[in-house]
């Protein structure tokens, strides 16, 4: 069985474990760096983009995660892992992992009184996606490498780069597991590459 | 086309906080101190609640102007409490874009009959709560988060760990119910029935509940998180310590590694002295905020 992980130090790790199961894959919470070696796949959760970042520096998973990228197992960042995996943050010197080529901004839609649900058009996922925006960031830019998933109000909130794909919004707090099932499909087709 | 203010949003808004620590802070200083410290969110105060106890008198809102300068200090959500009942308070704290609202007993009660109606916001609210029957009233109210009461500015984690544990063992209690059972069990809680029925069918409470109420050290944040918190609040155990910036990290660290008894042992080390502490029976009936609101 597939076997994608969650990035448990902080944030909705459950509701992707959830997502997970329900897609036909193994969820596996990933709390120390070593695990990562035990997995297809990984899932960089919502939670405080600054928090995490605290944590994966303590606990020495930075250049643990960077390598994981870039042997060709997938990632998918929602919200706060979106963040994790830009290459440039606005207003920030430095961004996080560096995985995908794009801008972002945090906290891009407003503070929380501004967070809302809305329908969208997901390519190659969904016409009709429930997406629920959380104090989200939006992406302002993307290199030319990078597919535009999804658009809302002319932002940017979902994108695909090889094999890393990031979502503004949180597909993990519905029963809508389209999104995760998408996932699983790439980090398959990762497998197969990978063995070859 | 988007809908704000939405059950989904206002308890997601939550969910992203789980497995994090909520710190009290009085200043931006201090709030800054508690983000680059790990903090998942910081709750602006005029005084934390050790010293609303020493000071005595109405404790009120705070002015907005500290509110502000932590919203500006900060780029992690800010939270601030209104008293409980007030209305009035917690619309001015959702018109300045707070993210949460703490409708909480350290705050002198506004109204000593009804809760503020929170699903009429837009804004999601936590609340505090001794047992399943207090958790349940306040999430059909609309309460977007809970939180265990505690008991306020003590440094003592007793009064937090009966209330979790109570409501532990309520819901596993409720879970193990056959239908026609729960309507008793509702009316002996005060319970809403329907609210009951939810936490049933999905075998644990509908929205986050984080421990609050006298955390003072990593082991008893990693405790909380033991007996079942999704989270922590740390009120006056940080600012009150000898060393803030290294009890917030520790505090932080314990918390995400609560079954790490090696670690936590660890970074325990050489913290310095944690605030001083209240023994509960000392404090007379009158005196304790956990007897505020119901």
């Amino acid at each position: 069985m597939i076997k994608i992980g969650v990035l448990g130090l902080q944030g909705a790790v459950r509701e992707h474990i959830d997502s997970i199961q329900a897609s036909g894959a193994e969820g596996i919470i990933i709390k120390k760096k070593e695990q990562l070696e035990e997995i297809d796949g990984l899932v960089l959760p919502g939670g405080e983009s600054t928090t995490m970042r605290r944590l994966i520096d303590k606990y020495d998973f930075f250049d643990a995660l960077v390598a994981f990228g870039k042997q060709g197992k997938p990632i998918f960042g929602t919200c706060a892992g979106l963040i994790l995996l830009a290459g440039e943050v606005v207003g920030q010197e430095k961004a996080h992992l560096q995985l995908m080529d794009m801008k972002v901004e945090r906290n891009a839609f407003g503070r929380q009184k501004e967070s809302f649900e809305a329908e969208l058009p997901i390519k190659g996922v969904a016409e009709d996606f429930n997406a629920v925006f959380i104090r989200a960031p939006f992406i302002r830019e993307v290199g030319e490498d990078v597919e535009v998933l999804a658009v809302y109000n002319e932002a940017i909130v979902a994108a695909r780069q090889g094999h890393f794909l990031c979502s503004a919004f949180h597909p993990e707090l519905t029963d809508d597991h389209r999104m995760a099932a998408y996932f699983v499909t790439m980090v398959e087709e990762s497998m197969k590459e990978l063995a070859s | 086309m988007s809908n704000l203010g939405t059950d989904r949003v206002k308890r997601g808004m939550a969910e992203m906080q789980k497995g994090g620590v909520i710190m009290d802070v009085v200043n931006a200083e201090q709030a800054k101190l508690a983000e680059e410290a790990g903090a998942v969110a910081v709750m602006a105060l005029e005084r934390v609640p050790s010293d609303i106890r020493a000071a005595g008198g109405v404790a009120r809102m705070a002015d907005p102007t500290i509110v502000e300068e932590v919203m500006n200090a900060v780029s992690i959500p800010v939270m601030a409490k209104a008293r409980i009942g007030h209305i009035v308070e917690a619309r001015v704290l959702e018109a300045m874009g707070v993210d949460y609202i703490d409708e909480s007993e350290v705050l002198t009660p506004a109204d000593e009959v009804f809760h503020i109606n929170k699903s009429d916001y837009t804004v999601p609210f936590v609340c505090g709560c001794r047992d399943l029957g207090e958790a349940t009233r306040r999430i059909g109210e609309g309460a977007s988060m809970l939180r265990t009461k505690g008991e306020p500015g003590t440094g003592n984690i007793v009064e937090a760990v009966r209330h979790m544990r109570e409501v532990q063992s309520q819901i596993r209690k409720l879970i193990g119910m056959s239908d026609d059972e729960v309507m008793t069990f509702a009316k002996e809680l005060g319970a809403p029935y329907n609210v009951l029925l939810e936490i049933k069918e999905k075998g644990r409470l509908p929205v986050v509940n984080f421990a609050a109420g006298g955390v003072a050290t990593p082991a008893d944040a990693a405790l909380m998180m033991q007996l079942g918190a999704d989270g922590v609040f740390v009120g006056s155990g940080i600012f009150k310590s000898d060393n803030p910036e290294k009890y917030a990290r520790a505090i932080v660290e314990a918390t995400t590694h609560y079954q790490d008894y090696e670690m936590i042992g660890k970074i325990s080390k050489g913290l310095g002295t944690a605030m001083k502490g209240i023994e509960i029976g000392t404090l007379a009936p009158e005196n304790r905020m956990q007897e505020r609101g119901w």
